[in-house]
């Protein structure tokens, strides 16, 4: 609490859009900066502070200290503070509290949401790797789980418990992992059953120009000959030639297909965490512009480059499960340390492979093993702490967005929905549960994670009626087995939902998704109904046959179902700009001003701004069960967590 | 003309059709008059039937004897027929060329259909201007049906019953439309129930360059105004293009004689860079290259989403002066017979529950698109594909109809029809059975005698049969003014009549209809 020297600041204004506001009083707290408005419903706005990007303060103005906060799930709060006073206390307050500087100022570690050791350490089980892995089917015979890196003694970085083919001797295993950046070695991520093929994942070899490692070589063919059928593998590396090619002149590189036998080099061309950086900026901004045309909307995604890079991801993917599923080979893939874009090219290519991940716990297990037991730098990617922002990328968002694509080709090929992603790219960033906090297994042993912080999984879990897709059909003749994307560039989509938030809470009216829960909760509901009547009916009809009648008037209070949307759709937005091509021409071509008189109706007046909110929520009460489950889930959220 | 004569090789065995995302079929390729006919000859697979009119361009290939033909289409789409034989080939070729661009309306499929259904309730009788007009009179007695245009020598593109104020008589009507470009004369398009105001639309005043005046038109549009009240005037073109039209006699209104009317410019593209866009689009959904720089340049070079973006950004400005302003508005571009009608018609989906179902919307395109005069012959005569000197057409028509698709979008449950319903008019506007979309006018229409030779597309498409497949699962009727967002980011590119998948939504159409 040192660092809090105002919690509490009054006639603050939140700025909605330009023509939109409410007024209201803003409360510092250890882990949140809560806004509650003045109105009567005292609506609350909680910000968790380890989800702050950043703070910026412009210019005081006649009316006040405007304050932009922006949060690291692209959530961007704009406030007027009337004091100047105020507004340099609370950005200084938040900028401190936005960037912890141990791990033991993270949320997560006060986060107590009531429960007790026990449930808490079941918790922690609700994901079983051992369980994912046997769920393969792998055989026993060709694979097993080595000791080699117990107490993590070979690669700091990896698991304990690593699959290798048993064919490895382990001084094969050592001499392998000597051979790899950080000790990397090539292992098992994914075994595909149906062809016997496997993904298995490594860092780059330390091959120099002229190195070669004759163990590393029998571990790749070790793991080639693990798939009996298959006369040779691919090794994909996912960088560009040329950065590969670079990496030489450190002792790094690529795999000499001379020295390795009946392997194919396979190189697919995603550009490296700080290209990704810089392009998802771009992007950001993209979905900051106020009021931009069509042009400035198209070229700065263009300009921005970001589903060029998707599209490499994802066709990494494509690349492997091809390989995998049609050619039955098995594939080795890494890039440089094989924590980035190894992990994004493995899980991309598992969802397409088993329609397991593209379930609610499927893809949870997948995240859980392809990113957090191997490695992938959390906490160094996602700005966990205040530290290197040259280490800062957004790996993750990527792959998520990658299953969002597929999402928008496959309606009907994912149990979850997209709200789903968006929660899970919130606490990737959000340091509320201990999941994804640190770099690796053991950083997180070491700090006893399980016994001090929660689990994110179960609590998914619990709320996944709001994370389910209801066009999900596993039977689906595009959606069984394995998925074929198309990718061409235009199957490529802006990221609506995730990049342009404000965009979404005033255009998404109606979802299709959500009437259609509403409609499948109601029938679900009829049918309980009916089934009570004539449970009733044939008890009346017993009771009429041994000669007793009674009559009951009483049925059974049937919800009316509801009109979806009772006031305005939604005010009209900003349609009186003017075309950009009259952007100099005198100002009586302008559209004008109308005269005052119309303050009763005027679209932007302050006290009637919610019409288009009552749309959403009327939604969602379609269900008659459905009152208490309008709130924003992330708003739920740190309700819960502060209670 | 018998066309026989153009039919050199009536029947090729052995072609086989190769169309996106779809199994190949092999089989028999007939010719006849009016259509391009494989089989496969086996019972349970479909048959291709592909009509002449629907043809934009070919392209002929060679490799040995096998020749390939690539048909490519007005309503976008792309088969390819390998055709065994040089000679059959080049026969096919030269035949569908000389069906597909057959210059008389009378030759043309509707006029020969005749219809396997009984037609029940006959569509060319179903939206008369009688019938808006009794609708009218039950909320407001301000407004008289005029009989001015009769014999179409007022104004040859509209019809010959027409609503205006009360108060002014045909001869000012005359007046007026002497002062209007092809005499079209402000006219009653929308009546807003809520609040009493008006749209009307028009096309430009012949201001000319030294700013002639009509006393008459401005009288007309003054009488639709309560006292002390103010009214907009949405001019479709930039102030920059409207300033150019004077100098061909065209104009716009100016302050000084329109003191009550605010006007407003907004910057809808003229029809012939509409049809680049197109153009322009199409090739880049062709693109094959899978780069994502050049598929996004592409994108933006055509202007297509622009386009859609300025149509809806003025359809709802005009809603907004009607609904929240309160203020009655006059819409009009050059010739009014095209961004005017977007605007117009798209408005009235917005502020209109009415326009959301499937008869009001047919009636709404009856109303401000074939009564008001949009001139959908020209307009369709080609599309993307075609080699043809451009003349006089433009997507204008498809335009709006992806205009309404992404409002549908928006609000999934407003309307009672979907999306396949919008294709389906996309297509019998380009080529179809039905004589609803032949002719430019009114008067066109009524000298083909399409009432009497023709099936309309409306007959067909109401039986109970035919609407199942456009009802909309989740429709829920409204009484509401819904408004949509006109940012960038909330408008998608229209993918299905470009051809770009393999219509996915159908998926999520069925699952929905299971629920």
């Amino acid at each position: 609490m040192e660092h809090i020297r105002t919690p509490k600041v009054e006639n603050v204004r939140m700025i909605v859009t330009p023509r939109k506001s409410t007024v209201g009083t803003l409360y510092l707290s250890s882990t949140h900066t809560i806004f509650v408005e003045n109105s009567e419903a005292l609506k609350e706005t909680w910000v968790l502070h380890s989800l702050v990007y950043n703070v910026e303060r412009l210019p005081a103005n006649s009316s006040g200290s405007p304050l932009i906060i922006r949060c690291k799930n692209f959530h961007v709060y704009r406030l007027l503070i009337l004091q100047e006073k105020d507004c340099l206390d609370v950005l200084a307050c938040l900028t401190r509290l936005s960037r912890p500087e141990r791990y033991g100022e993270l949320f997560c570690f006060s986060f107590n949401p009531n429960l007790d050791k026990e449930l808490r350490e079941k918790a922690w089980g609700f994901i079983d790797l051992k369980a994912e892995f046997s769920r393969m089917g792998i055989p026993r015979n060709l694979w097993h789980v080595t000791a080699a890196n117990h107490e993590y003694r070979l690669c700091d970085t990896y698991p304990s418990e690593l699959f290798v083919p048993k064919s490895a001797s382990p001084a094969v295993i050592v001499g392998s992992a000597k051979f790899r950046s950080r000790g990397r070695l090539p292992v098992l991520s994914y075994f595909h059953r149906d062809t016997g093929a496997s993904i298995c994942r490594s860092s780059q070899p330390l091959s120099g120009f002229s190195a070669r490692s004759s163990d590393d070589e029998q571990m790749l063919q070790a793991i080639m000959k693990s798939n009996p059928v298959s006369e040779f593998m691919y090794v994909v590396d996912t960088r560009p030639k040329l950065n590969a090619m670079a990496n030489r002149a450190a002792g790094k590189g690529y795999e000499n297909e001379d020295h390795y036998t009946n392997i194919k080099l396979q190189f697919i061309g995603i550009e490296n965490i700080h290209v990704m950086r810089n392009s998802q900026q771009k992007l950001i901004d993209v979905g900051e512009l106020a009021a931009p045309s069509m042009s400035d909307f198209l070229w700065g995604l263009e300009n921005s480059g970001w589903l060029k890079h998707i599209k490499a991801v994802l066709d990494a993917g494509v690349f492997i499960a091809k390989a995998v599923a049609e050619e039955g080979v098995s594939v080795l893939v890494h890039c440089s340390d094989g924590w980035d874009r190894t992990a994004q090219a493995c899980s991309v290519a598992s969802v397409l492979l088993d329609p397991y991940y593209r379930t609610i716990k499927g893809l949870m297990v997948l995240i859980e093993k392809d990113w957090v037991s191997f490695g992938h730098k959390f906490s160094h990617r996602y700005a966990h702490l205040d530290g290197d922002p040259k280490e800062v990328s957004p790996v993750m968002d990527q792959f998520l967005e990658c299953v969002w694509q597929l999402m928008q080709q496959f309606p009907c090929a994912f149990e979850f929905n997209e709200r789903f992603l968006i929660q899970l790219h919130t606490h990737i960033y959000s340091c509320q549960y201990g999941n994804f906090i640190c770099n690796c297994q053991k950083e997180r042993r070491d700090l006893r994670l399980k016994e001090r912080t929660h689990s994110l999984w179960p609590h998914l879990w619990e709320n996944r009626a709001e994370y389910t897709n209801p066009l999900y059909r596993t039977g689906h003749s595009q959606t069984r087995g394995v998925l074929k994307p198309l990718t061409t560039a235009y199957c490529f989509k802006f990221w609506k939902g995730m990049y342009s938030r404000a965009e979404k809470s005033v255009a998404s009216y109606q979802s299709p998704a959500d009437c259609l829960n509403a409609v499948r909760e109601e029938s679900q509901q009829l049918e309980e109904e009916l089934s009570a009547h004539q449970e009733r009916l044939a008890q009346l009809k017993e009771r009429k046959t041994s000669g007793e009648r009674k009559k009951s008037n009483k049925l059974s209070e049937r919800v009316p179902r509801p009109i979806p949307i009772e006031s305005e759709l939604s005010s009209p937005l900003d349609y009186f700009t003017a075309p950009r091509s009259e952007k100099n021409t005198p100002s009586f071509t302008l559209p004008l001003q109308l005269a005052a008189p119309h303050k009763n109706g005027d679209p932007d007046d302050l006290s009637t701004c919610s019409d288009f909110e009552s749309g959403v929520a009327d939604l969602s009460s379609y269900s008659s069960s459905g009152g208490d489950d309008t709130k924003d889930p992330d708003s739920d959220e740190v309700v819960k967590a502060n209670a | 003309m018998e066309f026989a004569e153009l039919i050199k090789t009536p029947r090729v065995d052995g072609v086989v059709l190769h169309r996106p995302f779809m199994p190949t079929v092999e089989g028999t390729l007939c010719l006849t008059g009016h259509h391009l006919i494989l089989s496969s000859r086996q019972d349970n697979t479909e048959e291709l039937w592909l009509l002449h009119a629907n043809i934009d361009s070919i392209e002929k290939r060679f490799v040995g004897s096998l020749g390939t033909i690539i048909v490519k289409c007005k309503d976008l789409r792309v088969i390819q027929l390998d055709i065994p034989g040089m000679e059959e080939c080049l026969n096919i070729a030269s035949s569908i060329e000389a069906l597909s661009t057959l210059d008389s309306v009378s030759l043309m499929y509707p006029f020969f259909y005749r219809p396997l259904f009984e037609v029940i309730e006959d569509g060319w009788q179903l939206f008369v201007p009688e019938e808006a007009f009794k609708d009218l009179e039950s909320m407001t007695d301000e407004w008289r049906l005029s009989e001015v245009n009769k014999d179409f020598s007022v104004c040859p593109s509209y019809p010959s019953l027409l609503t205006v104020p009360k108060d002014i008589d045909d001869e000012s009507l005359c007046k007026a439309a002497s002062f209007r470009h092809g005499g079209r004369f402000p006219v009653l398009s929308y009546y807003h129930k809520k609040n009493g105001m008006v749209m009307m639309r028009a096309a430009q005043p012949l201001t000319g360059t030294n700013g002639r005046r009509c006393k008459e038109d401005e009288k007309l549009i003054n009488a639709t105004l309560c006292a002390g009240k103010r009214g907009y005037i949405i001019d479709t073109r930039t102030i920059a293009v409207a300033q150019q039209a004077k100098a061909r006699g065209g104009g716009f209104e100016q302050e000084a004689n329109y003191a009550q009317w605010r006007r407003i410019h907004k910057a809808i593209e003229r029809s012939n860079v509409l049809q680049e866009g197109l153009i322009k689009l199409v090739e880049a959904c062709n693109d094959q290259s899978h780069s994502m720089d050049r598929w996004l340049s592409k994108l933006e070079a055509s202007n297509w989403q622009s386009n859609v973006k300025e149509i809806l950004t003025t359809a709802c400005l005009a809603a907004q002066c009607i609904d929240r302003e309160g203020a009655s508005v006059l819409v009009h571009g050059t010739e009014g017979t095209d961004s005017t009608l977007q605007v117009t018609s798209l408005a009235q989906i917005i502020l209109d529950p009415a326009c959301r179902t499937i008869r009001g919307f047919e009636a709404l395109i009856e109303r401000e698109w074939l009564q008001a005069g949009h001139p959908f012959q020209q307009r369709c005569a080609q599309s993307a594909y075609s080699n043809g000197k451009p003349r006089s057409e433009a997507p204008v028509f498809l335009l709006f109809l992806d205009c309404v698709w992404q409002i549908l979008r928006q609000f999934p449950c407003s309307f009672q029809f979907n999306e396949n319903f919008l294709i389906m008019l996309f297509e019998h506007a380009y080529a179809s059975q039905f004589g609803t979309f032949l002719g430019n006018s009114v008067a066109e229409r009524l000298k083909l005698l399409l009432s009497q030779k023709t099936v309309s597309l409306w007959s067909w498409v109401n039986r109970p049969q035919e609407l199942e497949r456009f009802l909309n699962p989740l429709y829920e009727p409204n009484n509401l003014v819904i408004w949509p967002s006109v940012a960038p980011q909330s408008l998608l590119l229209w993918e299905v009549p470009l051809q770009m998948h393999e219509m996915p939504k159908e998926h999520m159409d069925c699952e929905i209809s299971m629920c």
